[in-house]
């Protein structure tokens, strides 16, 4: 099937896309976005986070086929050219970043709780990224990037 | 002028004990840092690999037929197509790159398929026809050296004695236990990734996340029958690794298939297959026998250890050697007997884990030395700080420690930290948080210690060094440097640490890290808490050679000044076969913890409230990188603790999915406050002392500690399970 996509903020179109693939199968091998990570495929890492309409989901539990004439943000989307998103900086300047492959989920996670919660306490910032897994840092350095990034706002 | 690496050091920032940002941060939070499974190549094809369902197998036949014949398929291989050496392995090379007429555990791989969509891959893989003939597999591995042999040789992989002191002594206080310790699994999050492209000479190149890209070469190269330099190894980006990958898992694979079919191969795990693909943490039963004098002195130590390693060697061996010659922690004691053996089972082979052997032990000896406390009414701190090893104690091994060893410090730091306030009564922070199980009702506060001892580098005489290139020219009229080595970043910040030692050594601000491949030589494994030490240290004397030919210019003209060194740490030992003695290990690193918790008795439900550490690492080059070190190692260390295990029944994994195997979440991590000495080595580079491993050793006996003072239960297992709390 044909799925006709906005991607951030650009109109895309992806062909022969089977049935049964995943929306985040779809940005990283068809649409060249390989930003959003597959660290589990199943819904339980959070590796993959995305922006479907301003909503952020799972792209590996969403069927690429339910992308069609929707709009998607990626990690790729966050930064205004060379000047990244107060998020991004914030987690390169507070460690938050080891083997980063949880970052780009964690990023749009904590992206989306600052644009709900603009000064969120520690238990809110916790609960908002606990789909989150980060296997390197035990997390400390990834609530200081989150902290620091309210700060800043 | 010429000016010295120290006047030089204050003319530049980022140079060694700052925090400047990692050179690969940016890239990686806008999503553009390229891991192997992001990797594309013009004209790819897919690769998939058909694992065994049984632990232990006659293979009767295998049909190809019908998968040959799925529209889409580019070729289907078996151990028939290996043109090589069909075994490999770290130590022993003991594992077939396919299965030829036996499978071993659940998850080798019989075969494998290249075809043009992955979905494609696993259709046809699903009608490839194996018929096996199903054994009893042997999983017990206290009984396995006993049992039918799954290799030529027995099941007994190796057996470590430590014979040290006297051997039949009497003690005041005497206590015993037998420990054990489930099956942990490395979880990095980046699954096992790679892309083959073969070239036109039958030579092939390997992009790969792995932790050592020449001991993989060497591995790929034999089971290709390929010469070495035929196989070009570069490394891509690493989601994690933990010891994980310092097996193979898809290298030779997606090589075979890539010269097979004359197209690029891309093989990439999903997280199931990642569970069977690499190597876990050896799981143990551990008896000890502890015996004291009535002031708490240790008189004696005897250990029996046993330790899992599944159904392939990998690098059992040398965590046994671990086990033991570290199987009395941070202690003086001298009369040892310590009898430590890995062994050959059908369950899930084990390998390298971050602690490798020492985390094993280190639950049960610090578990001994907290019923050692109970038994003569002292504190678990005091008991310890009265055996606590100092610079120039002897191990059992009757190797001197020639360096700082600031146990006793280490745990009076973490004792003096301020206690957290008491238990919360906002459910978030109560066991089982927003589940809202308690309101406080049933919880109980428990506070336990624990510190820990890991062997910093390769040991028992192993030619252990790494090769370094630091090349200097001029770039926009000022000097620029570029620093090449085959040392693995897998996450740790290993470039980070090269760019400032470039910086400090030759005060050169603008440094490149070049790819790591295998065009330059050895850069030695990214594990043993090493690379800072070995290829820090590499780097810093290359820079040193360049150093001498600069001769302190700034402007070198259009001359390139480009030197290459290979660095080694003092040799080591081999141990003796029958005493164990020897002086086996380069430098010891000690962590210690304290951690405290609530328990919710009634359900059975564990919230660390508190996991603080005080950890000697010699110098911190990078004191921000040390510190996530230190809390990255604590976590996995609460997630052997109180929820990480492979669970395995008749050999046969149970869990192999994130839904099922449980690491840590934000959630269940509290804020730990850590602190960090800097007694700096005199033998090592920059006094510098390996920093990733120890806070995983200490983190797990110190929760533990936590939920017996909490609820006065013996806690002989880890992970410790809700079961084991409330008795059901
Ligand atoms: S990859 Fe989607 S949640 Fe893990
Ligand atoms: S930085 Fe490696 S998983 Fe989070």
């Amino acid at each position: 099937m044909r799925v006709n996509v906005t991607v951030n903020g650009e109109q895309r179109q992806a062909d022969d896309v089977w049935e049964g693939e995943s929306l985040l199968f779809m940005l990283r091998e068809r649409l060249g976005l390989p930003g959003s990570k597959n660290a589990c495929e199943q819904g339980e890492c959070g590796s993959c986070t995305v922006y479907l309409d301003d909503v952020p989901v799972c792209a590996c539990l969403v069927a690429a086929g339910q992308a069609h004439d929707r709009s998607v943000r990626t990690v790729e989307g966050l930064a205004d050219g060379d000047r990244l998103d107060p998020v991004q900086e914030a987690f390169v300047e507070a460690g938050a970043v080891q083997c980063g492959f949880c970052t780009p989920g964690l990023v749009v996670a904590a992206h989306d709780l600052l644009n709900r919660v603009p000064s969120p306490s520690d238990p809110e910032i916790r609960e908002a990224l606990a789909g989150n897994l980060c296997r390197c840092t035990g997390y400390e350095k990834i609530l200081d990037a989150v902290r620091l990034a309210a700060s800043r706002r | 002028m010429t000016l010295t690496p120290a006047e030089l050091t204050s003319a530049v920032s980022g140079g060694i004990g700052t925090s400047p940002q990692r050179p690969d941060g940016n890239l990686k939070v806008r999503g553009e840092f390229a891991y192997a499974s992001d990797l594309w190549h013009e004209d790819m094809i897919w690769g998939a690999t058909l694992r065994s369902p049984h632990p232990y197998a006659r293979i009767v036949s295998v049909d190809l037929t019908e998968a040959l014949k799925v529209p889409g398929v580019y070729a289907v291989l078996t151990h028939s197509d290996v043109p090589g050496r069909n075994q490999y392995g770290l130590e022993h090379k003991d594992q077939p790159v396919l299965a030829v007429d036996v499978v071993r555990y659940q998850g080798e791989p019989v075969a494998l398929v290249g075809a043009d969509h992955p979905e494609t891959a696993l259709r046809a893989m699903k009608k490839i026809v194996v018929a096996y003939d199903v054994l009893e597999p042997v999983v017990d591995m206290e009984t396995a050296a006993d049992s039918a042999p799954l290799h030529p040789g027995g099941n007994l992989v190796r057996h470590v004695p430590i014979r040290r002191g006297a051997q039949d002594l009497q003690a005041d206080v005497v206590v015993s236990g037998r420990y054990e310790v489930g099956m942990q699994d490395q979880a990095f999050l980046g699954p096992e990734s790679g892309l083959a492209v073969p070239a036109a000479d039958g030579s092939v190149d390997l992009y790969i996340a792995t932790q050592w890209l020449h001991v993989d070469r060497a591995q790929v190269a034999s089971a290709l029958g390929l010469p070495e330099e035929k196989v070009r190894l570069t490394l891509s980006g690493v989601g994690g690794a933990f010891g994980g990958r310092e097996d193979l898992s898809m290298q030779v694979h997606a090589c075979l298939l890539a010269l097979h079919t004359g197209k690029p191969v891309k093989m990439v795990y999903n997280r199931e297959e990642s569970f069977y693909g690499h190597v876990h943490r050896h799981p143990a039963v551990l008896y000890y026998e502890h015996g004291a004098d009535h002031t708490g002195k240790l008189v004696y130590v005897k250990a029996r250890i046993y330790l899992d390693g599944g159904a392939y060697a990998s690098s059992t061996p040398a965590v046994v050697a671990n086990a033991a010659t570290l199987g009395v922690g941070p202690y003086e004691v001298d009369n040892v007997t310590i009898d430590c053996y890995g062994l050959y089972t059908n369950n899930p082979p084990c390998g390298a884990m971050r602690g490798f052997g020492a985390v094993q032990a280190g639950f049960a000896y610090e578990s001994q030395m907290d019923k050692l406390a109970d038994a003569l009414g002292m504190s678990p701190v005091d008991v310890r700080v009265r055996n606590a090893m100092t610079e120039g104690s002897v191990m059992p091994t009757g190797q001197v420690v020639d360096s700082a060893a600031p146990v006793a410090q280490l745990l009076k730091l973490v004792q003096d930290k301020p206690l957290p306030a008491g238990t919360s009564s906002d459910i978030r922070e109560l066991p089982g948080g927003v589940s809202n199980t308690t309101h406080g009702e049933g919880v109980v506060r428990g506070v336990g210690y624990a510190v820990g001892i890991k062997n910093i580098c390769f040991s028992e005489g192993y030619d252990d060094y790494s090769t370094a290139r630091v090349r200097v020219s001029m770039v926009n009229g000022s000097l620029a440097a570029a620093v090449h080595t085959a040392a693995c970043e897998v996450g740790q910040g290993l470039v980070t640490i090269m760019q400032q030692i470039v910086r400090t050594e030759l005060g050169i601000e603008r440094v490149t890290v070049l790819p790591m491949d295998t065009t330059i030589g050895n850069g030695g494994s990214t594990s043993a808490s090493r690379q800072t030490y070995v290829t820090g240290g590499a780097v810093k004397a290359a820079c040193a050679a360049v150093r001498s030919r600069l001769d302190g210019r700034v402007d070198i003209g259009s001359e390139v000044i480009d030197e290459t060194v290979e660095w080694r740490h003092r040799a080591t030992e081999a141990l003796d076969p029958v005493t164990g003695q020897g002086n086996a290990h380069v430098q010891y690193g000690f962590a210690a913890h304290r951690a405290v918790v609530d328990v919710d008795v009634e359900l059975g439900l564990v919230r660390v409230v508190a996991l603080d550490c005080a950890q000697d690492v010699g110098r911190a080059l990078n004191p921000q990188a040390v510190v996530g070190q230190i809390q990255g190692g604590s976590a996995q260390g609460l997630g052997l603790a109180v929820m990480e295990e492979i669970q395995t029944s008749g050999g046969k994994v149970r869990n192999p999915s994130f839904t099922d195997y449980l690491i840590p979440t934000v959630l269940d991590m509290p804020p730990m406050s850590i602190d960090v000495l800097e007694l700096a080595d005199p033998h090592a580079p920059y006094g510098i002392r390996g920093v990733g491993e120890p806070p995983t050793i200490s983190s797990t006996p110190a929760i533990v500690a936590a939920i017996r003072a909490a609820t006065g239960l013996a806690l002989t297992r880890v992970p410790v399970r809700p079961e084991h709390l409330t008795g059901t």
